[in-house]
């Protein structure tokens, strides 16, 4: 029971975080029409970013200013390159956007180097957020903090005692997520701008005719949405690990997050996210496999047949390819996408 | 060419004449025929190899950009797969359990990337477009991690070596020459060429164009943009699975990285920069694909990042790639008007040199500091030796790049306004010689 919900919140918080990158993108997307290839590595810069500033001046200005240098970076980014491709068609803007995530890479590995840096999040979230403690005689307790060394080990041998313990930098990624995403509804539902933004998705002739600075408004998103890619980055560095690596690890779930979600829609991305999050942690947690489940079904498994690999594997071994499968499988049994609306 | 009179120039540019085409594909063939006699060494063959190699590679992979407007993020599947289904089709040859001759390798790669296109490609080619691009690109993903997750086919990390003279000879070919390897791929590498530029000229190679070009006209005409899409992406896999062939009999081994993503890059990468527009530009790719990691890799660290920027640069300002830059200067030659460039060319690549120069010096610095032994301060750069814990070279570079950035800038406007006046003029004579 604790191993679910610890796994179920860990995935959710996963979730959460492709989610703040995928919006980004499929904001971008719905808008001008942009998969902006190089999303995961503005999620990179701004883990770096962040870095260099936590050890200037500390992390909580890092959290604030980081996501601010990446989305300038990137509204300069759109101002400079994109805006220059855009009437060349969406193969070309692909393509810059691919060129740059390259030159991003190369600028990291050359700046901070080759191997990872030692990103640790700040004192305050060092530890655990809480505790779940499953005795077999008192039942399930939730506990703050880390629990006390007393309560995880039994005196009496009978009594069957687990700990498991949510990282708190895992929390607060749940928490910032959770911010934010209400911060973003707000702001594209209640406010003047997001009202423009919202007609510009879908007749930004009009929009323009009404005297709006359609471009602008391009540039101010894509600016948004890389220094979501930031913020996601400045967390990301903290909870996983920072190094050049960190783009590609997640750039290819958040494509897939897009096309299973249903290309350009908030809601499906949003479902989508939380549905790779879930699978992926919990595939990671799981040691089934073909093998086990014939056996467990009791099939006679020959023993040359038990010792090839397809059979031997686990979910956990295939856990870095489920979000492909899923991706391949929904675009056969339901080619718009979970939530999507258009098809193309 | 025959350029008597300029009236007829434009016409001889558009449409080559069949003596001119003759001449073309003579010359590509003496070229593969002499270029390992002008470059006897060993090293120099092996990389003559891999342009052969690299050029089936990349002109497969413009049949889906250039030809089909299809962006691929996971070419290499197709070209790392028929690499491992060779490998296993020359372990068997070398047990006597598959009796072909060698010679037949890439062909065995081929008709497995056909295999894996018809497959995979069922899927990917649902879609065109931006979707597209991400579904190659989840099935690159797909694909990679199997070469770990079924070590039996795919030999786990370390891949699978095999040994390309273990075979029976056959007509006296036993492949242990470099010259000999070379040949064989020269002569797939030439017949792939000719089978790729006659696909061109078929119907299903113009409804490709056309689909690329307005696919809903084509579903108006009666004709599905997607079955299109597959029989050609088959094809194009056809042609990266002999690719991936011809690698295992130059190179003798399959490892892990044939199938990955890095891979799919470089092909999208060095086709696009020799021009995907145009049906050779690919052949120029391929060429600076292979000369770069030979060559450049050698002279400087940094290369990936220079390569990276001249990629965003072409695709801003010549999104046709070095074969359209090559035929905009052609047909200004061919209307006599190339000689009022000549001074702004050498004007812009002296600026130029002068900003790379500058930028280039930064780079270095930077990688030597950081890639450096411990303790190590200077950068060699061109002859010189920089300091790098000094403030003069770092400012004396920045000012140099400033300034040649600057200068560039101020010679492109000029350039573009001449280079616009030159077109204008040429327009202008095609439209008066044109019968009316």
């Amino acid at each position: 029971m604790e191993f679910f919900t610890i796994s179920m919140l860990n995935g959710l918080s996963y979730g959460l975080l492709l989610f703040m990158l995928s919006s980004g993108l499929t904001l971008i997307f719905s808008m001008m029409g942009v998969l902006n290839f190089a999303h995961a590595s503005f999620y990179m810069l701004g883990a770096y970013i962040a870095y260099t500033i936590a050890r200037l001046v500390g992390f909580w200005p890092g959290l604030i200013i980081a996501p601010l240098v990446v989305g300038a970076l990137g509204a300069l980014f759109e101002r400079v390159c994109l805006r220059r491709v855009h009437k060349f068609g969406h193969v070309p803007e692909l393509l810059i956007t691919f060129g740059l995530s390259f030159v991003i890479f190369e600028l990291v590995v050359l700046t901070w180097g080759r191997i990872g840096v030692e990103f640790l999040p700040p004192e305050s979230l060092r530890g655990s957020a809480f505790t779940i403690v499953n005795s077999s005689v008192s039942g399930l307790h939730l506990v703050a903090g880390a629990a006390p060394a007393a309560m995880c080990t039994a005196t009496d041998p009978a009594v069957h005692i687990a700990c498991s313990q949510f990282p708190a930098t895992r929390a607060f990624m749940m928490l910032i997520t959770l911010v934010m995403l209400l911060f973003l509804w707000l702001l594209l539902t209640r406010t003047r701008v997001g009202l423009v933004i919202q007609s510009a998705l879908t007749h930004p002739e009009m929009v323009e005719a009404l005297g709006h600075n359609v471009p602008r408004v391009f540039m101010l998103v894509f600016g948004a949405g890389t220094a979501l890619a930031g913020l996601a980055g400045v967390i990301g560095g903290i909870t996983f690990v920072t190094e050049p690596t960190m783009a590609l690890a997640v750039g290819s779930v958040i494509f897939v997050v897009v096309v299973v979600g249903g290309m350009g829609s908030l809601a499906g991305a949003f479902v989508a996210s939380l549905l790779i999050g879930v699978l992926q942690t919990f595939a990671v947690g799981s040691d089934a496999s073909v093998l086990s489940l014939s056996r467990s079904l009791n099939f006679a498994v020959s023993p040359s047949l038990a010792d090839f690999s397809l059979f031997k594997l686990t979910i956990a071994q295939v856990a870095p390819i489920l979000p492909y499968l899923l991706l391949v499988l929904i675009l056969i049994f339901r080619p718009k996408g979970l939530l999507g609306t258009r098809e193309g | 060419m025959d350029l008597a009179t300029p009236a007829a120039a434009p016409r001889s540019v558009s449409h080559p004449p069949a003596r001119g085409r003759l001449l073309v594909w003579g010359g590509y063939a003496l070229l593969l025929l002499v270029a390992p006699l002008v470059l006897p060494s060993n090293l120099e063959r092996s990389v003559l190899t891999q342009i052969g190699i690299g050029i089936v590679a990349c002109l497969s992979y413009n049949m889906l950009l250039g030809q089909g407007g299809m962006l691929s993020f996971g070419h290499a599947v197709y070209t790392g797969l028929g690499t491992f289904v060779a490998v296993h089709a020359m372990l068997g040859i070398a047990d006597g359990s598959f009796p072909i001759p060698m010679s037949l390798v890439p062909l065995i790669g081929g008709i497995a990337g056909i295999f894996f296109a018809a497959l995979f490609g069922y899927v990917t080619t649902k879609k065109a477009g931006t979707p597209f691009a991400m579904i190659t690109l989840g099935i690159g993903e797909l694909v990679a991690p199997m070469v770990l997750i079924i070590p039996e086919f795919f030999g786990g990390e370390g891949g699978i070596s095999v040994n390309r003279t273990a075979g029976p000879s056959f007509l006296g070919l036993t492949y242990g020459p470099q010259i000999q390897v070379y040949y064989l791929i020269a002569l797939y590498t030439f017949a792939c060429t000719v089978a790729m530029f006659a696909f061109t000229r078929t119907p299903l190679g113009r409804m490709l164009n056309a689909v690329r070009d307005n696919p809903e006209r084509v579903e108006f005409v009666g004709y599905s943009t997607q079955r299109v899409r597959y029989l050609s992406f088959i094809i194009a896999g056809f042609f990266a699975g002999i690719s991936g062939g011809m690698y295992v009999v130059h190179f003798e081994i399959a490892t892990p990285d044939v199938v990955g993503a890095a891979r799919s890059g470089v092909y999208l990468l060095f086709t696009f920069l020799g021009g995907a527009t145009f049906f050779f530009g690919p052949i120029i790719g391929a060429v600076l694909m292979v000369v770069g990691f030979a060559l450049f890799s050698e002279v400087t660290k940094a290369w990936l990042l220079y390569l990276g920027l001249i990629f965003m640069l072409m695709v801003m300002y010549a999104p046709g790639g070095i074969a359209s830059l090559i035929m905009m200067n052609a047909r200004v030659a061919a209307h006599r008007k190339l000689h009022r460039l000549w001074g702004w060319y050498a004007l812009l690549a002296a600026t130029v040199i002068v900003m790379l120069a500058g930028l280039a010096a930064v780079i270095e610095m930077v990688y030597a500091r950081q890639y450096g032994a411990v303790g190590e301060t200077k950068a060699r750069y061109l002859g010189m030796t920089l300091e790098t814990t000094d403030v003069a070279p770092w400012a004396i570079a920045i000012v140099v790049a400033l300034v040649g950035f600057a200068l560039f800038e101020l010679v492109r406007r000029r350039f573009a306004t001449e280079w616009g006046r030159i077109q204008t003029e040429i327009e202008a004579t095609m439209t008066s010689k044109e019968p009316s």
